[in-house]
């Protein structure tokens, strides 16, 4: 069960949120120049990594807002969390 | 020599004391190269390395596995064998699978225990009657045995349904043909089968890199040494991606976490498999006397081999708002396996762009029925380097070219 520190509302449990799945990707175009390989590269495949993962979360049942956490896919322990829009810690260390 | 079991051979080893029978299977050391290598010790890959070895005369197979056999999902999930699917691709496939699981226990010489008590789905609503009918109605132009009765059938079939839910049953379907069977045993009679053929059974073996020339795959490095081999097989369910991308190959797979429990064993109470979408119910009961019950993914990504408590109170929820006699008993296990979602819920099979290297992965939720049909095609794909007619439909490309077999919609696979 995690526990998740919703940016907004402080330290909710995981039944009021929904995952949106990885953060950080934009979608490609301008979309009549995109080919089929970017597109399904866009639409299907995503990082799916063993260890940190960067990905978007709702407050589904609470504010209703999104935001991103930096959770690891083993342990689940999530190592941070920061607000659409924000860069992601991978970038922030580049 | 492996000694064919049969009941003679029960009775010659009762009255030698039992001192005759040799290890099921052969657990080999690597050879430095073999004519194929299959990677994942599961349902999958050792129905591949006996098909290689059946099918194709190819013997001289290496199947690794990184843990031991059966260790992963075929022995983490709730063992349900069933072909409602709803288009002709992958009713054809799973029917396929259904009927080679019907003379497995022939073929392989080994007792899986498939029991085919039926599977009822069953609709709580007139939208939900709407859906099961439309679901029998392709199962049958697919050939497939599909039955839609009403609420009196259904009472009558399955004592002990609430007699006033909260969502009311109007009526149910039924695959009679569907059934379970005994998850280990269909992982150790692949392997003792295919080990009897001479296939190599290598347990504690992780690859750990490929080796690749020319765009070709010529073997794995394992932490027991390189095997090569020009023809490399994978079968890992939800570690797909993280073992293809040692490969340079990419997968569109997200690996989520499933959890089953099962209760305290109690007398036989329920004698065929029931799901009803609507509570999130998925139960049976084993042969011990168990009640077996699936629950639904946790919707992010996992590699973690347990399941969180939303879906464990769903789960018992559900259950116990169709049989409220079950609200006393207990949960004497729970866990979870790493499953392998694509986005349209239908298998990954064939050839990638690394030459000579073949994946078989994609199975979602529901790799266990499908393990026969897997193997056979996957063994198919790497003995002749041609998709098998069967799974044709089920490569890469379509994820290219938007050719979707979506099941995920089409058949209500749930998640």
């Amino acid at each position: 069960m995690l526990l998740i520190d919703c940016p907004y509302c402080g330290p909710r449990a995981e039944s009021e949120f929904r995952c949106g799945g990885e953060g950080h990707i934009a979608r490609p175009g301008p979309h009549d120049e995109v080919s089929a390989d970017a597109w399904a590269d866009y639409l299907f495949y995503r990082t799916n990594p063993k260890g940190e993962h960067r990905e978007r979360w709702l407050h589904a049942a609470g504010c209703g807002q999104w935001f991103n956490i930096l959770r690891d896919t083993v342990t689940h322990q999530i190592n941070g969390v920061y607000l659409m829009g924000e860069p992601g810690p991978a970038e922030a260390a580049q | 020599m492996t000694r064919k079991y049969s009941a003679l051979s029960l009775l010659r080893e009762g009255l030698a004391g039992q001192t005759g029978w040799d290890p099921a299977w052969r657990d080999a050391v690597p050879k430095e190269r073999y004519d194929a290598i299959v990677i994942g010790g599961g349902g999958h890959g050792l129905a591949t390395a006996y098909y290689l070895a059946k099918n194709h005369g190819i013997t001289n197979v290496a199947l690794i596995e990184r843990g031991w056999i059966g260790g992963g999902n075929t022995g983490r999930n709730t063992t349900i064998i069933r072909s409602n699917y709803f288009f002709p691709e992958t009713a054809r496939f799973f029917e396929f699978a259904l009927k080679l699981y019907e003379g497995l226990s022939q073929d392989l010489n080994y007792n899986i225990m498939f029991s085919q008590r039926g599977m009822w789905m069953l609709g709580h609503d007139r939208h939900g009657m709407e859906m099961l009918r439309r679901s029998a109605n392709a199962m049958r132009l697919n050939g497939i045995d599909a039955e839609l009765h009403d609420e009196a059938t259904v009472r009558d079939t399955i004592p002990g349904l609430n007699t006033s839910p909260r969502f009311p049953i109007l009526g149910g379907l039924n695959q009679p043909r569907a059934g379970s069977a005994r998850h280990d045993a269909v992982a150790w009679g692949y392997a003792r089968a295919a080990s009897a053929l001479g296939v190599d059974i290598i347990q504690n073996c992780e690859v750990e890199s490929f080796l690749i020339e020319n765009g070709h795959v010529r073997g794995v490095q394992t932490n027991r040494g390189t095997i090569r081999s020009e023809t490399v097989g994978m079968a890992v369910a939800g570690h797909s991606t993280a073992l293809a991308a040692k490969a340079g190959v990419r997968l569109p797979i997200s690996s989520f976490a499933l959890q089953a429990f099962v209760s305290e064993p109690v007398k036989p109470c329920l004698d065929t498999v029931l799901l009803s979408p609507a509570t999130g119910t998925y139960i049976s009961q084993s042969d011990k006397g168990e009640l077996v019950i699936g629950a639904g993914l946790d919707l992010y990504l996992s590699y973690a081999q347990r399941g969180n408590l939303p879906w464990m109170e769903r789960a018992a929820a559900g259950v116990t708002e169709l049989f409220p006699a079950f609200s006393r008993m207990r949960f004497l296990r729970q866990w979870a396996g790493i499953c392998d979602i694509v986005h349209d819920s239908t298998p990954i099979i064939g050839a990638t762009d690394l030459g000579g290297f073949y994946v078989n992965c994609g199975w979602g939720t529901g790799g266990f029925k499908a393990i026969p049909a897997g193997g056979w095609c996957l063994a198919h794909a790497m003995a002749t380097g041609t998709s098998h007619p069967l799974a044709k439909a089920f490569d890469l490309d379509r994820f290219r070219t938007g050719a979707l077999i979506d099941e995920a919609s089409a058949s209500g696979i749930a998640h």
